[in-house]
Formats: structure tokens, C-alpha cells, sequence
């Protein structure tokens, strides 16, 4: 995997549906567009869901990594205004 | 807007909506809405724009809560029969949601009083019953250029229509002068199902929450008429009137008058 620049990190470990999907809608928002935002869960749901749903707003899903045992990492690019 | 994590709950629903989020939220959590009459249109509407957070309601009414009005004016209750029909509705709004600021006014919209009502606020809401007030109230907005989003109710029947002064056709493109006394019967003469305010109240609801966030096309020079009966939804035209007294180019109403009182007797 090539090395990307992050320019937002977002830990939402701990959180479940749909406050995972609702810090993640306001994380995107806080990026200009062309941004990157790394998103780290633990919430098995999300790591499938939140890709999902940051594709239907519009925007690029660079990566998505399980990290370890219960934690994963996903790379969204901001490509649509809010 | 840095939400608590009590309003990340409450808003959730809108904040994952792309049209909305946490930009949206905001603008709503902003706006300032007035709503003119506290009845069978103004309960839901109201309702439903507490509990999406609009930051400023407030809601015009003199009348007091009677039994006969709960079988539509679903804001009141048996416990607040004989009150000021604002500040019940005011009460049962911030129970709803204690985000919102909800101001209750115990006046009787006139030619007098309506601008200085009107003008600290961003859109209109007419839930009135009465066709001297619509005329008076689309006027009024017309003049100051304010959002109107109105809404009327008879039987069975119902309709909405959002003006935009400047924008397009306001009331009087539509009908220069307010129908004869006694010609269209009211409420209390014909009788409505007491659901119908609720979805026509629904729908002015709707078209408020659209105007503040910016999304979608607003219900302007269109009337919007549902016919609970045979359930149909009719959107009929509604050309702007470059001869139309209060909106038109050279426009004959410049002041603000009552009509005569038999009118409200309607």
C-alpha cells in the first residue's frame, strides 16, 4: 500500500451504529475536499458499513485494513462538497 | 457546530442524511420560525419542527384551548383546556425538545401588530383559518419579502403552497380579493377529519425544513391539493401576476388594512 497523507484522524473506538456513521459524516465535513481522513473503529459493523455509506455520499474509500484482532482502519478522500 | 453527544443522538437521523448533516443541523439549530396560529396546523407543525431542532419557534395565537379542538390540535391536552393555546403548545414543544426556544404569543394578528411579529423571523408558517388573515398575512410577507409556507384545510380536503415575494406568485396572483363573506364555509360549519391538519401540517413542515437547509425544490407557484377521499395528490400552477395588487409591478396595496369584521366571523 502506497503511503497516503492522512490530513484528519478519527478514533471512534467504542462506538456503535449509527453514532459511528454520524462522527463520521461530521469528520468528513470538517476536511476541505481532496482531503484524507483515517478512520479507526472496533465496532465489526461499521468496518463494513461506514465504507459503504462514505461511497453512496460520494467520496473515495482508499483503504480499508483490520488491524489487529478487533480493530480497523479505513482511508476515506473527500471528493464531494457536503 | 460542536454538537453534546445528547444532540449527536437526538440528530443522528438528519446529520447521516447527505442533504442535511452536521451543516444542515446547524442551519436548522439557526433558524427562526413563526408560526401564526396555534390550531389544527400550527400543532404539527410546529411539533415536527421542534423536534428537528429549529432553534427559534414562535407561536401566534389568542384563542384558548377548547375540548372540541382535540380532535386535531394534537399540541393540547385535557390538562390545558381553558389556556392560551401558545403557551400550551409552547409547553408541549419543550418537553418534546429542550433545545428549542419556543415563545408563545398571546395576540391577535392584525394590520397593527403583524409586521413587527413578523420581521425578526425567516419564514412564515400560515396556519390560520380565516381568509382575512391569509390575505393579511401574505401581504405582510410580500412587503417584507419574508418566506411564507401556507397551508389551509376543509372536509376532507387540503392544500399547501409556498411563497417566495419576489420570487413567485404570492396569494393574491392566485385570488386578487379574499372570497365574499359566508361563501366558503369554515371549519366549524363544514367539519374536518381531524388527521387531515396533520398531514397538511406535515407537509408545511417539510417544505419549511427544505427552505432552511437549501435542498430541494421549494412548492413555489405550485398548489399542492390533497384530496384525502379519493386519494389524490394535485400540484396545479400558479402563474406570477404582473397585475397582482400587493406583488405585481405596479402594486395598488401599499399599506396593510383589516377587513371588515363579518369576515372573521367565517
Amino acid at each position: 500500500m502506497q503511503d497516503i497523507k492522512v490530513d484528519k484522524k478519527l478514533d471512534i473506538r467504542g462506538e456503535v451504529c449509527p453514532y459511528t456513521l454520524v462522527k463520521s459524516k461530521l469528520g468528513i465535513e470538517s476536511i476541505e475536499l481532496g482531503q484524507t481522513m483515517e478512520i479507526i473503529l472496533d465496532y465489526p459493523e461499521a468496518a463494513d458499513s461506514i465504507p459503504k455509506a462514505m461511497l453512496n455520499y460520494g467520496h473515495s474509500v482508499l483503504k480499508t485494513e483490520k488491524i489487529n484482532s478487533k480493530e480497523w482502519v479505513i482511508l476515506v478522500r473527500k471528493e464531494v462538497e457536503d | 457546530m460542536e454538537f453534546t453527544e445528547e444532540q449527536l443522538k437526538r440528530y443522528s437521523r438528519h446529520i447521516i442524511l447527505p442533504e442535511v448533516g452536521g451543516k444542515g443541523q446547524k442551519k436548522i439549530s439557526e433558524a427562526k420560525v413563526l408560526i401564526i396560529g396555534a390550531g389544527g396546523l400550527g400543532c404539527p407543525v410546529g411539533y415536527y419542527l421542534a423536534a428537528a431542532g429549529v432553534g427559534t419557534i414562535a407561536l401566534v395565537d389568542n384563542d384558548n384551548v377548547e375540548l372540541s379542538n382535540l380532535q386535531r390540535q394534537i399540541a393540547h391536552s385535557v390538562k390545558t383546556i381553558d389556556v392560551n393555546k401558545a403557551e400550551s403548545a409552547k409547553q408541549t414543544f419543550e418537553a418534546l425538545n429542550p433545545d428549542v426556544n419556543v415563545i408563545a404569543v398571546n395576540e391577535r394578528i392584525g394590520s397593527k401588530n403583524i409586521l413587527g411579529l413578523i420581521r425578526d423571523y425567516d419564514i412564515i408558517v400560515d396556519g390560520t383559518d380565516n381568509f382575512p388573515t391569509r390575505y393579511l398575512i401574505n401581504d405582510a410577507c410580500v412587503m417584507l419579502k419574508k418566506p411564507l409556507v401556507s397551508g389551509a384545510i376543509l372536509r376532507f380536503e387540503g392544500q399547501v403552497t409556498t411563497i417566495m415575494p419576489g420570487e413567485g406568485p404570492c396569494y393574491r396572483c392566485l385570488f386578487e380579493e379574499p372570497p365574499p363573506p359566508g361563501l366558503v364555509p369554515s371549519c366549524q360549519e363544514a367539519g374536518v377529519l381531524g388527521v387531515l391538519p396533520g398531514v397538511i401540517g406535515a407537509l408545511q413542515a417539510t417544505e419549511v425544513l427544505k427552505l432552511i437547509i437549501g435542498k430541494g425544490k421549494p412548492l413555489k407557484g405550485n398548489l399542492l391539493i390533497y384530496d384525502a377521499l379519493g386519494v389524490n395528490f394535485r400540484k396545479v400552477r400558479i402563474p406570477k401576476n404582473d397585475n397582482c395588487p400587493v406583488c405585481g409591478k405596479d402594486p395598488k396595496i401599499k399599506d396593510l388594512t383589516d377587513l371588515p369584521e363579518e369576515y372573521c366571523s367565517i
